[in-house]
């Protein structure tokens, strides 16, 4: 069953307006949050085992805790370039409930005594960019932003950023780039964010979903909390269902929750007549599971590791038996070339060679060495990059081949899909059929 | 020549002012001026804006060349752009493309004879739930969409 903790007021149309906000509680957390001491926040976060939504799962009061202690001007970002596929949920969320986030950042703010936040929304989210800004200036009317915020003597300002159209900003670094009027490529780490990001000063970069939850801990206590998911993934998380299910969308559930039930009970299950042959967990860069492995899932960051997968950005993708593998590792490698940012050679070459060989099986010029040679050069781009990049194209690729190997086989010796029959055409980013020469 | 116009100069002056730095206003700069130029940005826009916001070209190219929504190449009036992703390729993504293709006589990335669209598959763009979705210029998301929605867009876009 869905836990309705962050999604409660999403079906009513007013909560995204301030005043139908405040009248379900809205900013009433504010007070309650400057009445605590910033490192007493910061504590209770941690005690929560909040994580981050946004891919890494990384603790966000320990992250939060990293910021250096020397006097300079911190920054918080949060990271609404919502682009893993598969993902929509960020969305959803700054298009129902822009004020929740509000809220959520300037206690996040306050906690990490930030004078100045900004959230990096994806440029193509133009209604979500205007929702936002919409909030922000209705908080700042309110005095819920600017100077001396409700005469708790903190001061925040806040302001919308529009990426352009780059999947990779979505890293930490790659979006302190991007924000800083560069191109969006990621940097090298340590250093850090937290000690030094925007515009090299400490930075604290979370994702929407991450930065709303503190709201929640914040009314609650850590200790509710920590009452829904499990020991070590606590919290409810909303996951963004997509593909052969009958009723596809957001739904936010305790974390831990069983992928089985996700499928049957929240999503409506298969279409009639369909089994299920795959599910994707996490968003395009995670290992793919079969229908097997599928069913004795949990959603949670261990239980889908011990799966050899993650949970990553809570996108979960199901594949029925209709669909050729062979065919969704070309899209997912077509996605991965065009947007690795170039700066690697593992990754910049290695997602176009995936992307090649893939291509040259599909329109029937796959040679049998080929299978391993995927294999080969995925293994090769495996941890040898600035960022997660390259991992994002090589761990659904070796997952693909390894878990239907048949597919791929059988695409090679009969020039066309186990699954359809067909040759399946497909085209690169420049509307040209692709071939590669041997 | 390309030249901003006084209101687009006017929001550029605004956004140099806006941020920590002078270059977080490229990005904002290059959306104002992409507009004013039907929908792509030019050597020669790279040129103004340059001159405009006392930011060196190559910063500006810099950016320019990395994002996929600033266009370096002429569009037709009305961009359409099909995601074809792993969601909206399982819900007909590409079948669509290949259609309006055919239907309008261009590949994609191309601009039909009469000037009005130009077509091209797009990544993931976050609405993997009411696949197969589109995005026309910079505007709000079309979803769900199939044949008929396609025809029917066509006919209404002039």
């Amino acid at each position: 069953m869905e836990i309705k903790l962050l999604t409660e007021h999403y079906d009513k149309s007013d909560f995204k307006n301030i005043e139908g906000y405040k009248k379900l509680g809205g900013y009433e957390q504010l007070s309650k949050a400057f009445k605590m001491k910033p490192k007493e926040i910061i504590d209770e976060v941690k005690a929560s085992g909040l994580r981050g939504r946004g891919g890494a799962g990384f603790p966000t009061g320990m992250k939060w805790s990293f910021l250096p202690e020397n006097g300079e001007t911190r920054y918080l970002l949060c990271n609404a370039d919502e682009g893993e596929p598969g993902t929509f949920k960020d969305r959803m969320m700054m298009e129902k409930a822009p004020h929740q986030l509000i809220e959520g950042m300037i206690i996040s703010g306050y906690a990490i005594q930030s004078p100045k936040s900004y959230i990096y929304i994806r440029g193509e989210y133009t209604q979500s960019i205007r929702t936002v800004e919409k909030a922000i200036r209705e908080a700042y009317d309110a005095g819920f932003l600017g100077k001396n915020i409700l005469g708790s003597g903190f001061s925040h300002d806040m302001d919308v950023y529009s990426g352009a159209g780059a999947y990779i900003c979505g890293e930490e670094t790659g979006m302190i780039s991007s924000l800083e009027g560069k191109k969006g490529q990621p940097k090298l780490k340590p250093p850090f964010p937290a000690v030094q990001g925007y515009l090299a000063k400490p930075t604290i970069v979370n994702n929407v979903e991450t930065l709303a939850a503190v709201k929640y801990i914040i009314r609650d206590g850590a200790a509710a909390y920590k009452k829904y998911g499990t020991e070590k993934s606590a919290g409810t998380k909303l996951f963004s269902v997509s593909g052969d299910v009958l009723k596809p969308g957001n739904f936010e559930v305790p974390l831990g929750y069983s992928l089985k039930d996700l499928i049957e009970k929240e999503c409506g299950g298969l279409k009639p007549g369909r089994k299920l042959k795959a599910v994707i967990p996490g968003g395009s860069s995670a290992p793919v599971l079969t229908a097997e492995e599928s069913y004795r899932a949990n959603m949670d960051y261990e239980s889908l590791a011990q799966l050899g997968t993650m949970l990553g950005s809570g996108a979960v993708i199901i594949i029925d038996d209709s669909r050729c593998m062979v065919d969704l590792l070309n899209v997912i490698l077509h996605f991965y070339h065009h947007e690795s940012c170039g700066q690697c050679t593992p990754c910049r070459e290695g997602t176009g060679w995936l992307e090649n060989i893939v291509s040259s099986i599909m329109n029937g010029r796959g040679r049998p060495q080929d299978i391993d040679l995927l294999d080969t050069v995925a293994q090769n781009m495996k941890g040898r990059t600035i960022c997660a990049l390259s991992d994002a194209a090589a761990l659904p690729t070796i997952s693909f081949v390894q878990k239907f190997r048949d597919e791929f086989e059988y695409y090679v010796r009969e020039g066309r899909s186990k699954v359809t029959g067909k040759q399946l055409k497909r085209y690169n980013n420049r509307g040209h059929n692709v071939e590669m020469q041997h | 020549m390309f030249q901003l116009s006084v209101e687009g100069k006017k929001k550029v002056q605004e956004y140099l002012q806006r941020y920590e730095t002078k270059r977080s206003a490229i990005i904002p700069a290059l959306y104002i001026a992409q507009q004013e130029n039907s929908g792509w940005v030019s050597p020669e826009v790279v040129m103004n804006l340059s001159q405009v916001m006392d930011i060196p070209m190559a910063h500006i190219n810099e950016v320019l060349t990395f994002y996929t929504m600033f266009n370096k190449k002429p569009v037709g009036r009305h961009h359409i752009q099909i995601c074809t992703n792993v969601s909206c390729a399982m819900a007909g993504g590409h079948e669509l493309a290949d259609y309006l293709c055919e239907k309008l006589g261009v590949p994609d990335g191309e601009i039909t004879k009469d000037g009005r669209f130009t077509i091209s598959r797009a990544e993931c763009l976050g609405s993997c739930n009411t696949a197969p979705v589109i995005q026309i210029n910079i505007e709000d998301y079309i979803e769900n969409v199939d044949k008929i929605k396609l025809d029917q867009l066509v006919n209404e876009l002039k």
